[in-house]
């Protein structure tokens, strides 16, 4: 299916339902296929792609439907990156209309961006009896939306997600209508991350108003909560520690929020434990996807989180850590160096496969021939389904030839006293090929001696995967929507010994 | 007619709307209460009713399946009538509920 078909079922389904908009100005299901079709005549046979630099927009889903509609590619870009990023980023989709903000449109000059706002205006100006309503595209094999990767790892790739992904992931993970009409969602992760495009897409598959946040601070996302009686909600680790840190301790008891859901990077024990005990009567969802899966690819909900909290089992304990169990309509499968599938418990490479699985790169495709993806994610699924997620394989650290995940130290260095933050990695060494640095950030109010810290490490792991040094330091990089730059906290250690990364 | 992916069928008898998810390349027959589905809402001209053994009604969001999993169709606006295609009672296809995760 295609996302025009998602817009005549907005017109059907929610006719006279408040989708898009604040309480001044409400946009109705057919407002916004009206307006759709408006700016579709505005894109058709114009333009080859429609980029977005901006920060969110309340009427955001308008322009990426309307741009479905007209049957281009939607292309939302970071306008946080640097001026000379953002420009090759943007070079390199000749032919668009550039869509952006009153602060990004300066920078922007040469390109002859349009204000969204003012693109708006235009559209709602065209006289569709005049100019002739266009028919909607409905080649579902057509790319949707490109998204850049964030980099963390190497130079931003196009992720390619086509209609087909898109609807697929909608049509398997939400049920058309579910909302009730009471219900809000409070859209803050950027529309340049795979998370906001489906943050915006799936509630208004479920009927649910959106309301946005143009770019996040805890102190609004709280207030919009209780203006707007926001319902559902869904923020990166980042925001979550944020929110956690503004309450400082209060608790929400009558909050509106009925769910809170949390991905796009690892969250510490801490925050999630002082999350759930701030907002007790929310239930809270933590969501694993990547932009090459159309986003989620599994949940773990709100009773799985009741029932960790509340079990004295430590099999069930640590669930709380895990994603959850996969989507019934993606397969999962955990392989060793060999592609060979492990049991369970055991940790390897996790692969997907499902109709929401891309798995494409503008100009390389990297699903197998099967349709199977490697993610080069690491992790493993327990006895139960439940899957855990330990890290990037392309981080593992390889000391004396044996296989460290990172993630596994930072685990044990995370849940001392006082550690905010700790990133781990590996750097060249004569003797081991590789060994172990910890960078530890303190929480406020206390003091880290890293001796003690080793000690910690060694007590729980081994003495193989203790790190050799630890550096305390006041923050450590993260890209906006909270994934640990470990790259650039590894070549600033490297910088240090006047070496270059491997 | 054939049904693509997207394709829109509005009940003549009631309120329902349904889009195609699936279906095969095939000639068909949708009725919706009884009645061939129409091209517009607009186009129901309230003469005529929901025929005896097709009541039971659409409801919103759901999906309904035929026997052999061919055809699959969303009801977008629920009804009074059922869906049929030729001849056959769609079935309503259960679906888990899952969490909102986004």
């Amino acid at each position: 299916m295609h996302l025009s078909s998602f817009v005549e079922m907005v017109e059907s389904g929610f006719d006279d339902r408040a989708l898009l908009g604040d309480h001044n100005s409400r946009i109705t299901g057919t407002d916004f296929g009206f307006l759709v079709r408006l700016g579709a005549t505005q894109v058709h046979n114009k333009y080859a792609s429609v980029m977005y630099v901006g920060e969110n927009h309340p009427l955001l889903p308008i322009a990426l439907f309307a741009v479905a509609w007209a049957g281009v590619p939607f292309v939302p870009v970071n306008y946080r990156l640097e001026d000379r990023q953002l420009r090759s980023l943007i070079e390199r989709y000749p032919n668009s209309l550039v869509l952006t903000d009153q602060t990004t449109a300066a920078r922007l000059e040469s390109l002859s961006p349009l204000i969204l706002d003012e693109w708006l205006r235009e559209i709602s100006n065209i006289d569709l009896e005049e100019v002739g309503p266009i028919e909607p595209a409905e080649n579902d094999d057509d790319v949707a939306v490109v998204l850049f990767t964030s980099g963390t790892t190497s130079e931003p790739k196009s992720a390619l997600l086509r209609h087909r992904h898109l609807m697929a992931y909608l049509l398997g993970s939400v049920e058309f209508g579910s909302a009730d009409e009471s219900e809000a969602v409070l859209v803050s992760v950027p529309p340049y991350h795979v998370a906001g495009i489906a943050n915006m897409l799936s509630n208004l598959f479920s009927g649910r108003r959106l309301v946005y946040l143009k770019s996040f601070s805890a102190q609004e996302w709280l207030s919009k909560v209780a203006e707007e009686k926001v319902t559902h909600a869904m923020v990166v680790p980042t925001m979550l520690a944020r929110i956690v840190e503004e309450l400082d301790g209060a608790v929400m008891a009558t909050s509106t929020l009925r769910t809170l859901s949390y991905g796009g990077a690892k969250v510490s024990e801490r925050i999630i434990r002082l999350a759930l005990q701030a907002f007790p009567t929310t239930g809270f969802v933590n969501a694993y996807g990547l932009t090459e899966t159309a986003s989620t690819i599994a949940v773990l909900g709100p009773e799985d989180h009741r029932e960790a909290l509340a079990s004295d089992d430590p099999m069930i304990q640590r669930r709380l850590f895990s994603v959850g169990q996969v989507l019934p309509m993606v397969e999962i499968e955990i392989r060793d160096d060999h592609e060979r599938v492990v049991e369970a418990g055991t940790s390897g490479l996790i692969y997907l496969r499902g109709e929401q699985v891309s798995g494409e790169y503008a100009g390389i495709n990297l699903l197998a021939d099967d349709g199977w993806f490697c993610t080069r994610d690491q992790g493993f699924i327990d006895s139960d389904g439940y899957l855990f997620i330990e890290g990037r394989v392309d981080d593992t650290i390889i000391r004396g030839g044996e296989n460290i995940a990172p993630a596994e130290i930072e685990e044990v260095l995370l849940a001392q006293p006082g550690v905010a933050e700790a990133c781990v990695v590996g750097l060249p060494d004569d003797e081991w090929g590789q060994r172990i640095v910890a960078v530890v950030v303190r929480q406020s109010g206390h003091n880290l001696e890293p001796n003690i810290l080793q000690d910690a490490v060694r007590k729980v792991l081994r003495g193989s995967k203790t790190p050799e040094e630890i550096i305390v330091r006041d923050s450590l990089p993260h890209t906006e929507t909270g994934k640990m730059l470990r790259r650039v906290v590894q070549s600033e250690l490297l910088a240090r010994i006047g070496g270059t990364a491997t | 007619m054939i049904l693509k992916p997207g394709a829109r069928l509005i009940s003549a008898v009631c309120t329902a709307e349904l889009m195609t998810v699936k279906a095969p390349k095939t000639e068909l027959e949708v009725t919706i209460g009884g009645v061939v589905t129409i091209a517009s809402a607009a186009a129901r001209d309230g003469s005529a009713a929901v025929v005896a053994g097709h009541e039971g009604g659409t409801l919103m969001g759901k999906r309904y399946v035929d026997e052999a999993d061919t055809i699959e169709l969303l009801c977008t606006k629920a009804g009074t009538g059922a869906v049929a295609v030729n001849g056959e009672l769609l079935q309503l296809k259960e679906a888990k509920a899952l969490p909102a995760s986004d």
